[in-house]
């Protein structure tokens, strides 16, 4: 299967990354390649074959509810928030939001 | 043309778990910002959900409460989309296998007495959002994650409801269910309960489903009535004017009562779903549906079906006294101690619920508990007092001067059932009112009920409304008969 | 003695417990050659001089009081992919080149337990995607057999700072080769555990259901020592496995006579160079002389191992990878104007090619329309994938085969054609979609450059996979033989 440079740049904008121009015809080439090596898989018959997404078939262990608080809640928050690009009285800040 | 309204809800409920679906952080309401958002809760690099027995179990009970098959493989899947409010950049829901299967809620419909099934088309667990507060950090928004991780059960209703009023019973009833169950706190001012509409409107008679709308984040039974009428009538004008509905997302704004559209939501979304590797199926056994099942506490149908039963009430009592299980507890707890239920259901529907409505507050808030109603109760039907001057006890209860027992000591206000000193009322009173003593004797025996009233109402005035009016009546009749 | 730098794990723990040295001195004598050797090869990001002088010292009072353990007072390297408290983790990408974790990951937390002292943390592939070393946003690392050649990857400044004798052991971790083809491409001994044999709580995610750490050392004795440590339960990791750890060197001794070795007939096609067959079919007959029988076998669907993960792989890579929009740690581009330019830009920019290449095909597998033609299918290529090897068990104890193809290969010889690099996977993925346990050993040399002998063993069998391998490091001396001369 082959990649269009447009649905590069679709499939970029769903990432969160820029890639348009003459880039995506470029990324669009080499990745086309990279496609067309997965399509390989296409003339397997798996019809009958059940998708395994963990490769031991092993079913999940789940976690007792019981919550931990911190000591000193404020300075846990204040340690995490020193390796935060911005932040202001506690909360994380991007630019504003619109709805 | 006549038009029929189309609605499917998607009901969010938050569980009270105490920890969060794949952290140990507290879901507790109103902590400082970001103070319960751990290393998980933020994704940190490496950090790995894992997730909380709860909140399944919490599902599984809401899906025996609706006769669901309940889903014997269950699967997470990332939906992955970007938000500043989603910190993984996907939100952890389930789609193909989630935990609750095709089930369904009965509700009331216009007609009296009748009964509708909606059938739910799956509930799934899934996590919770952040917040952002757009008030104003320089021209930036703040991010809390506190709520970022508090497991929810989405409950996806098919469209088969036909009107606002439906909606709100619907709505009504999945809360009556929560709270009954115990899974979820059900507090929509606190967001622990949410719903999205889906709305479409038909001509009368059509088969076919209109275009819908979704309309987002609806948080009290008030604004999704009128939001529910504001689209229907924004749906109706739109067609008849020759328009036509967009599948859109919709946002209702409360303060102009109007809904409009979601910019941020019309992108093209692809939300590329997969199972996530980083949560392997969950495998519920019948045992452990077996166990849940034991420990089911009584439903809000089974409970109105035995307030009919075991107290005599009429089906419209048991529905308002069931509708929520505080109120259905509260009511119990007072019969049990007054020992008269037809009694208790009046006082909890009537002057108690009148003064929480009065006051806002809700009947866990309400300054007299049901104990201490039921002993007011107690006291209108041991004579002790009448139902009126029930009533000035009962304010002054809620007011917090004491005890029934305790006010009416200090106020005087026992009831007279003297039968000498009730005569004597009598006397003095049918000695002042010679002519009404007279038209009572010239009249027909039956206008004499009414005419009677006349003394009885003086004899009460004079006794401040204490003498026992049983004993006021038959005295009265035996006198004014003579 | 031997240099200190040429000791093993083993033999320090020994020699630290004979008081022969302090782990002042040891410690201190890496954290020299780093200073003045790390230049040459770039395998290290990160050096921790007082962080490992203060693990050393407190590994010397415990050691003076009479504790004893396997690493304690050792110094050795973490993967930079390894979330360490305090010391910067940036997973080889510019995204992270700010990122000090406030936690440790569970492996980091068990070696440290274990009073293990951390030199540094090693260069890697960017996210680790890569098989070279060459898509580091640090810089590519050189091979120490030979400079103008790439250690391998993605686990290369690992592979190469063991091979160069700047550290003794390190970690790794792997998800489609990434511990086996670089410890094949710098002559030493790494070892991939089956998947949820090791946790995966704080090692930074590339393909999780792929992903596993494991030991990068010169010997299978003391892959058997690391992974003692590395590996068991955690509450952390809820696909880690709760099966008990046995002592992996209790049982390196044990014989091998009548081991059932398979030969499949898939890793020795034409595709393989001759010269790296008639190598790998010596250190074959090695094994044979302790008794192994060689027994051929067929793992049919073993072609479509690239193909099924390069579509997986990037799948989960493209959603793991979105919690780095610069929002809560790592890097933000400068003055964003909106939301929108925020996360585009932070991401277009720190980010490389390789990474974004992948985001892209990963996100294009899972887009709507091509769910079911790509990641579904690749889901069940994957099943077949994994059932060839239970049909292989049934008949033989462990497979054996090349780890690579070729060995170390020049800088820029796969040029900029992703595919090529991607088949320099070709025998180690199957493995990683199996989730089954494998080695690789130092087995020869082919042009003067180390060649690897890939060793496959059935789930939870690492016990046999290091006694294998020890048994063949023997009658071997591959291990032994060192790039560096001083």
């Amino acid at each position: 299967m082959t990649i269009t440079p447009e649905q590069i740049a679709i499939t970029a904008g769903l990432a969160k990354l820029k890639i348009d121009g003459d880039e995506a015809i470029e990324v669009a080439k080499r990745i086309g390649a990279i496609l067309e090596l997965v399509d390989q898989m296409q003339a397997v018959d798996t019809s009958n074959v059940e998708p395994m997404a963990n490769s031991l078939d092993a079913v999940q262990r789940l976690r007792v509810d019981a919550a931990i608080q911190p000591e000193n809640p404020i300075d846990v928050r204040d340690t995490l928030q020193q390796i935060a690009p911005a932040t202001e009285d506690g909360l994380y800040l991007v630019p504003k939001v619109i709805d | 043309m006549q038009w029929e309204t189309v609605i499917g809800l998607e009901v969010h409920v938050q569980l009270s778990t105490q920890s969060k679906i794949f952290s140990g952080s507290s879901t507790a309401f109103g902590a400082a910002p970001n103070t319960q958002a751990d290393v998980v809760d933020l994704a940190l690099p490496g950090t790995l959900p894992v997730a909380n027995l709860q909140a399944f179990k919490s599902a599984i009970m809401f899906g025996l409460a609706i006769d669901a098959e309940i889903g014997k493989e269950s699967v997470f899947e990332r939906k992955n989309y970007f938000y500043p409010d989603l910190p993984k950049g996907y939100q952890t829901t389930q789609l193909e296998k989630p935990i609750v299967g095709l089930g369904y809620i009965s509700i009331p419909t216009a007609v009296e007495g009748e009964i509708k099934q909606v059938r739910i088309h799956h509930a799934h667990l899934e996590e919770d959002a952040g917040k952002s507060l757009h008030e104003d950090f320089h021209g930036m928004t703040g991010i809390d994650l506190n709520r970022a991780g508090t497991p929810l059960i989405e409950i996806v209703s098919e469209p088969d409801m036909r009107s606002s009023a439906e909606a709100i019973a619907f709505l009504k009833k999945v809360h009556a269910i929560v709270t009954y169950l115990g899974i979820s706190d059900g507090d929509m001012s606190q967001g622990s309960l949410r719903c999205d509409a889906n709305v479409s409107i038909r001509p009368m008679g059509e088969e076919k489903l209109g275009t819908r709308t979704e309309i987002k984040n609806l948080n009290s039974f008030r604004f999704i009535e009128r939001a529910i009428h504001v689209e229907v009538d924004r749906q109706i004008d739109l067609l008849e004017s020759g328009g036509v509905i967009k599948q859109e997302t919709r946002l209702y704004d409360s303060d102009k009562n109007e809904t409009r559209s979601m910019r941020s939501k019309e992108e093209a979304n692809d939300y590329r779903y997969f199972p996530c590797p980083d949560l392997l199926p969950v495998i519920i056994d019948d045992q452990t549906i077996e166990e849940l099942r034991a420990i089911m506490p009584e439903l809000p149908e089974q409970k109105l079906q035995r307030f009919q039963e075991q107290f005599s009430l009429s089906a419209y009592d048991a529905s308002i006294l069931t509708e929520q299980r505080s109120i259905a507890e509260f009511f119990e707890t007072a019969t049990t101690h007054c020992g008269d239920a037809k009694l208790s259901a009046n006082w909890v529907m009537g002057e108690l619920s009148g003064y929480l409505n009065k006051h806002d507050l809700t009947i866990e808030q309400s300054p007299v508990s049901a104990e201490q109603l039921g002993a007011l109760i107690g006291r209108i039907k041991d004579n002790t007092i009448s139902g009126k001057i029930a009533k000035q006890v009962f304010e002054a209860m809620c007011s917090n001067e004491g005890s029934a027992d305790e006010i009416i000591e200090a106020k005087g206000l026992k009831q007279v059932s003297d039968s000498g000193a009730i005569e004597a009322m009598v006397d003095e009173v049918i000695n002042n009112s010679p002519d009404q003593v007279a038209q009572y004797r010239a009249a027909e025996p039956d206008k004499r009920k009414k005419l009677i009233g006349f003394f009885v109402g003086q004899i009460m005035k004079a006794s401040k409304g204490q003498a026992n009016p049983g004993q006021v009546n038959q005295i009265l009749a035996k006198k004014l008969n003579a | 003695m031997k240099p200190l730098h040429e000791l093993t794990i083993a033999e320090i723990q020994l020699l630290l417990q004979q008081k022969q040295f302090s782990s002042r001195e040891i410690t201190g004598h890496f954290l020299d050659r780093i200073a003045q050797q790390n230049s040459i090869y770039n395998c290290y990001i990160s050096v921790d001089n007082d962080g490992a002088l203060n693990a050393a010292d407190a590994a010397d009072k415990a050691i003076a009081t009479g504790a004893n353990g396997p690493l304690l007072g050792v110094p050795f390297a973490h993967k930079d992919i390894f979330c360490t408290q305090g010391v910067k983790t940036t997973c080889g990408s510019k995204m992270l080149d700010n990122f000090i974790p406030p936690y440790d990951a569970t492996v980091v937390a068990k070696m440290k337990a274990e009073g293990a002292v951390m030199l540094g943390k090693t260069n890697m592939d960017e996210f680790a995607m890569g098989s070279s070393n060459e898509t580091s946003y640090f810089g590519s690392v050189k091979n120490p057999w030979d400079l103008e050649t790439v250690p391998g990857g993605s686990s290369g400044g690992s592979a190469a700072a063991v091979a160069a004798r700047l550290a003794p052991a390190a970690t790794g971790t792997d998800t489609g080769g990434s511990i086996r083809q670089p410890a094949a491409l710098c002559g030493i001994t790494g070892l991939k555990p089956t998947y949820g044999r090791v946790s995966r709580y704080g090692m930074i995610a590339f393909a999780s259901s792929l992903d596993q750490a494991g030991p990068m050392t010169r010997t299978a004795e003391d892959a058997a020592i690391l992974l003692n440590s590395m590996s068991g339960f955690d509450a952390k990791d809820s696909t880690c496995t709760d099966i008990a750890v046995p002592d992996y060197t209790a049982t390196l001794n044990q014989s091998i006579k009548g081991l059932k070795i398979g030969i499949p007939k898939e890793y020795f096609d034409e595709r393989l160079d001759a010269t790296m067959a008639a190598t790998v079919q010596t250190a074959l007959a090695e094994l044979e002389k302790l008794g192994a029988i060689l027994v051929d076998i067929e793992l049919p669907n073993s072609a479509l191992s690239v193909p099924a993960y390069y579509v997986i792989a990037p799948a989960e890579a493209s959603s793991n990878l979105s919690r780095f929009d610069g929002v809560r740690y790592g890097y933000r581009c400068d003055n964003p104007k909106d939301l929108e330019d925020l996360y585009t830009r932070t991401r277009t920019e720190g980010f490389g090619e390789e990474v974004k290449r992948r985001i892209l095909v990963g996100a294009y597998a899972l887009s709507a329309g091509y769910y079911d033609a790509y990641y579904r299918k690749a889901q069940q290529v994957r099943r077949l994938i994994k059932q060839d090897f239970v049909s292989a068990f049934e008949k033989v104890d462990i497979i054996a085969g090349p780890t690579s193809p070729s060995p170390a290969f020049k800088f820029g010889e796969k040029g900029d054609d992703p595919v090529a690099m991607y088949l320099e996977d070709i025998y180690t993925i199957a493995v990683n979609l199996a989730g089954l346990p494998a080695m690789s050993l130092p087995a020869g040399t082919m042009n003067n450059m180390p060649v690897g002998l890939q060793l496959v063993g059935n789930y939870f069998a690492e016990q046999q996979l290091l006694n294998t391998a020890h048994q063949f490091q023997t009658v071997t001396d591959w291990h032994h033989q060192s790039p560096v001369t001083e």
